[in-house]
Parts: C-alpha cells; structure tokens; sequence
C-alpha cells in the first residue's frame, strides 16, 4: 500500500540518513521507504524510524562515541542523520548535565543514588532542543524550507532558534495563552508565530489538517510530518545517562508524560544499548509523571485500562497539558513492562517540587521538573519507586520559562543600612 | 442527514484523492456505513473491533467523538466531520 507522504518540493527520490532504512508501524509492521509521513497508510497507526546499526565490537563503539563532540551528535552512529552532522549549522544540543543530587536524596530518603538529568542546560534551554536538531536533518533531507509545529511553547522557541542556525524560515503555532516568557523566547528568533484560540490539542488537529492542505505544502511540521526523525531525538537523553553513569544502565528513571514520546523513545534508546551490547542487559523500571490536571495516562495506569481516554488540561504544567496523548498506550505498555508506575501530583505538588530541587541542589526547573520531582516523592512515599536503587529524574526545562508557577520575592525589603539590616534579624 | 466529511490524507487513495465528501447518516456509525458503502475499505481502516481505531480521532465540528457519544454521537445535518490520524507533540 502507497504511504500517505506530503508534499516536499525538491524531494529526493532517495535520502540518507545514515543507519536509517525505513519506517516502520508501531501497529502493524508495515514498512515504507523513508519520507515525510508520520501515520499508517494502513492502521494509522505512528511510524518510527527503523535502522540498520553498524556490526560493531561494543568496546570499539564505545570509543567511537566518547571521541566525538560533546553534543547528541556524538551519537550520530545512532541515529537518522548524515555522517556529517556534526559539521552543518544546527545548534548542537544535548551532553546536558547529569547532576548527583545528594541533597535532595537526603530530603527524600534515597540512599542507592539520585541523579537529576537536567536539560535545561540546552541551547533554548529544554529538552526540544535535540528533538528539532533532528529534525532539521530530516527537513533538509527531504527538501523542506520552512519548519514548523503546533507547540506548548518548549518546542516553539526551540523550532525558532533552530530555524534561524539552520537558514529556514519558521512558522510555528501555539494556544494564545501560554506562559509570557515562552511566547517571548517563541518570538524573538524572527519566525512567524501564530496564537491560536483554543488548547494544544486544538492547535495540534489544525496542523493536522493544514499538512493535508495546500496551505501546508513545502513545510515540515517537526512534530507531525517530522515525527518519525523528530522523536528519535529523545533517545539521546538515555544515551547521554548511561553513558555518564559509565556506561551502567539506571536502575529507575522518572519521565514527565505529555504526549509520551519522550518515555517511548528513552526506552527504546536503553534497549538499543542493551542489543548493542554498550551497556549490561539487566532490568531496569520506567516512571511516568504527569500533573493532576491533565492526567489521562496516570488515570489509564491505575484503573488498569490499556486506553487513554482524553481529557481537557487545567494544570500549571502547560508543557505537558496535552489531552490526548498519542503515545499514551504504548506509555502503558512500558510501565507495566518494566515493572515502574505512573502517578501525577497537583498543582501545589508541582511548585512545592520545583521549589524543593532548588533549594536543595540549585537547580531551578519549570513546571515539567516539579512534576517529575514531585512525583518521585510520591512513588517514595507510596513504596512504588525503590529509595535504594539508582533513581534518574528529567528536567526537561528552565524555571525562568515559568516564572508565573512561582510566585517569589525578597524575603524583605530595607534601606541599604546595616541598621535596617539587624533590625529585620535574618 | 447530509454531512462533509473530511478526508485525512491516508484515506485519500480510496476517495479518488478528494478531500472532503458528502455522506448521509444521522450518527457517525451510519456516517461511517454510508462511506464504506461507496468507498469498500474504507471502515475497515478507522474503525477496529472494539470501535474507533486508536490512533484515528474524529472530529464533529469542534468536538472530539470522544467527549461526545462516541460512534452514536449525533451528526446534524449540514455538520463537517473530520477524520484525522492522531499525532504527538509538544
């Protein structure tokens, strides 16, 4: 059966994308040739990339990655990208920090080790970052001049920012009523940015629909057309882990749901590790962590269903408040699999949490990272997660995206005397 | 009743490449029937066993079947029905 590919302008008959070979359906198996089509002609069902990796000595292939860039392209052998990566304008995302959190350890009870994997440290400073880089190789490949995306605002800034580098134009679309420094770091990057009435799940159907539209020809849309390459990005964040807990898979990690891609594909990543013998095959347990307010696959995972019926978001957590998430099942699969949970936390859960990884290791995280920390303390104390195990917790982005979740100031406000300074008795 | 029914992309091959179609039927399961009808195939490829295939999302007007009455959800006459594959994002 003929894949529903859009329309690219100057598409090549046949791309590389180094180990990439093919699409494959997570439904059905059915394979199609390598282009811009992100859904099933048969099922619908989402495509994923699928690859042919080098026959490699592991030792050999570790080397090969410790000596290349300290970027997600050192990782370029894994993953749907030219061999050349690494010498085009893109902005060279990822090899974030993996921060040992003793403190916060202490606070919670863990004792097997706490690690914050914190993503803020990219180049738009979330996670998106080595999303796009991806899928600005994709976009080239396939001949694409504008980028595009529906977004909750991570993304927006990051398609922005990308564009730019890259010298693509950018028209990116958004709910009109995100948070004001993400539609600031959305705009500054000179692309058109559209608001549209309604909730991400809305601004997500109209991309849809205008990928099926003339409107829509000659664009890739990152996260839809895209969303085959595009995803692949999130497995660097289990790369970069294992690789700097010496090459040692986690024992436990703990990663905010939205769509669920981002779980999906860290755990894809790990099992590429395992096949490839980079890292030990042993067990390990995926977390998924979502906001009360938008929280269908947590719902899903605790009545025990294997649907995730939508919901309407209401939650400060905007980057993740999507309604619908497409990969919620498979999020299901994969909790139950490997023996981990999902839980949400409200939203007072959610700023107590961001406030707590800040005052305990300095790291100020937005929305995202409250609701993995806050439900890593939840799981603790519910005996779901286990304290003496080596725990990975996601931050996926800066607090200074969303300031507005907390609501801060000076302690006190004095004259600048030392006199005013004893009298308040800090 | 008579309803638009916009077409994905995916599907397009059995509409003779149209975008949008006419169809008759007074909820989307006979919406649905009157398709595959004059388009063999073509409810086999949004609906499974238990219903509404999971990664197809229909749309009538603004809404979400799914917040409605799923495959009984009423469509009025003059409505637009949208078939659109489901997509992650973020």
């Amino acid at each position: 059966m003929a894949a529903a590919h859009t329309v690219a302008p100057s598409a090549p008959s046949s791309v590389s994308l180094g180990p990439a070979v093919a699409l494959s359906c997570r439904e059905c198996g059915e394979r199609v040739p390598l282009g811009p089509v992100f859904a099933c002609a048969s099922c619908f069902g989402p495509l994923e990339t699928a690859y042919r990796f080098p026959d490699e000595d592991p030792q050999a292939l570790r080397r090969r990655i410790e000596a290349g860039p300290a970027s997600i392209w050192r990782y370029a052998p894994l993953l749907p990208v030219p061999a050349d990566v690494a010498d085009r304008p893109n902005l060279n995302p990822g090899f974030t920090k993996l921060v040992r959190a003793g403190n916060l350890a202490r606070e919670l009870g863990v004792t097997g080790g706490l690690f914050i994997k914190d993503d803020s440290g990219n180049p738009t400073h979330s996670f998106k970052d080595r999303v796009v880089a991806i899928a600005v190789e994709a976009a080239r490949a396939f001949g694409f001049t504008t980028l595009s995306c529906s977004s909750t605002g991570n993304l927006a800034g990051a398609v922005g920012a990308a564009a730019a580098r890259a010298g693509l134009r950018s028209c990116v679309f958004i709910p009109h009523d995100l948070e004001a420094g993400k539609v600031v770091m959305a705009a500054v990057y000179g692309g058109d940015l559209v608001g549209i009435e309604g909730s991400y799940d809305d601004v997500n159907r109209f991309c849809s629909e205008l990928i099926g539209d003339p409107l829509g020809e000659g664009w890739g849309f990152v996260n839809v057309n895209l969303r085959p390459y595009y995803a692949e990005g999130s497995k660097t964040l289990a790369y970069e882990i294992c690789e700097q807990l010496g090459w040692q898979l986690p024992d436990q990690i703990v990663v905010p749901i939205a769509s669920g891609s981002q779980l999906t594909k860290i755990d894809k990543g790990l099992r590429e590790l395992i096949a490839l013998g980079l890292v030990e095959d042993r067990p390990y347990r995926i977390f998924g962590a979502q906001a009360e307010g938008c929280s269908p696959v947590s719902r899903a995972f605790k009545d025990g269903h294997d649907v995730v019926r939508p919901v309407r978001p209401d939650t400060i957590a905007k980057s993740l408040a999507i309604g619908n998430p497409a990969d919620g099942p498979y999020v299901l699969d994969i909790a139950r699999r490997t023996g981990g949970a999902v839980e949400d936390v409200t939203d007072p859960e959610i700023t107590d949490a961001i406030r707590l990884l800040a005052r305990t290791e300095g790291i100020f995280a937005e929305t995202a990272g409250g609701v993995t920390v806050g439900v890593t303390r939840k799981l603790i104390a519910f005996g779901q997660l286990d304290p003496s195990l080596t725990t990975v917790v996601l931050n996926t982005g800066d607090g200074l995206k969303t300031l507005d979740a907390v609501a801060g100031g000076p302690t006190v406000v004095i004259r600048p005397s030392l006199e005013a300074f004893r009298a308040v008795e800090l | 009743m008579s309803v638009t029914v916009k077409i994905p992309t995916p599907l397009r091959a059995l509409t003779k490449g149209e975008d949008a179609v006419q169809a008759q039927g007074a909820t989307v399961a006979e919406v649905i029937a009157d398709l595959e009808r004059r388009y063999p195939g073509f409810a086999d490829r949004v609906l499974d066993g238990k219903g509404v295939r999971r990664f197809v999302n229909i749309y009538i007007g603004e809404d979400d079947i799914r917040f409605l009455d799923g495959l009984k959800s009423a469509t009025p006459d003059g409505a637009t029905l949208a078939i659109i594959p489901a997509v992650a994002g973020g």
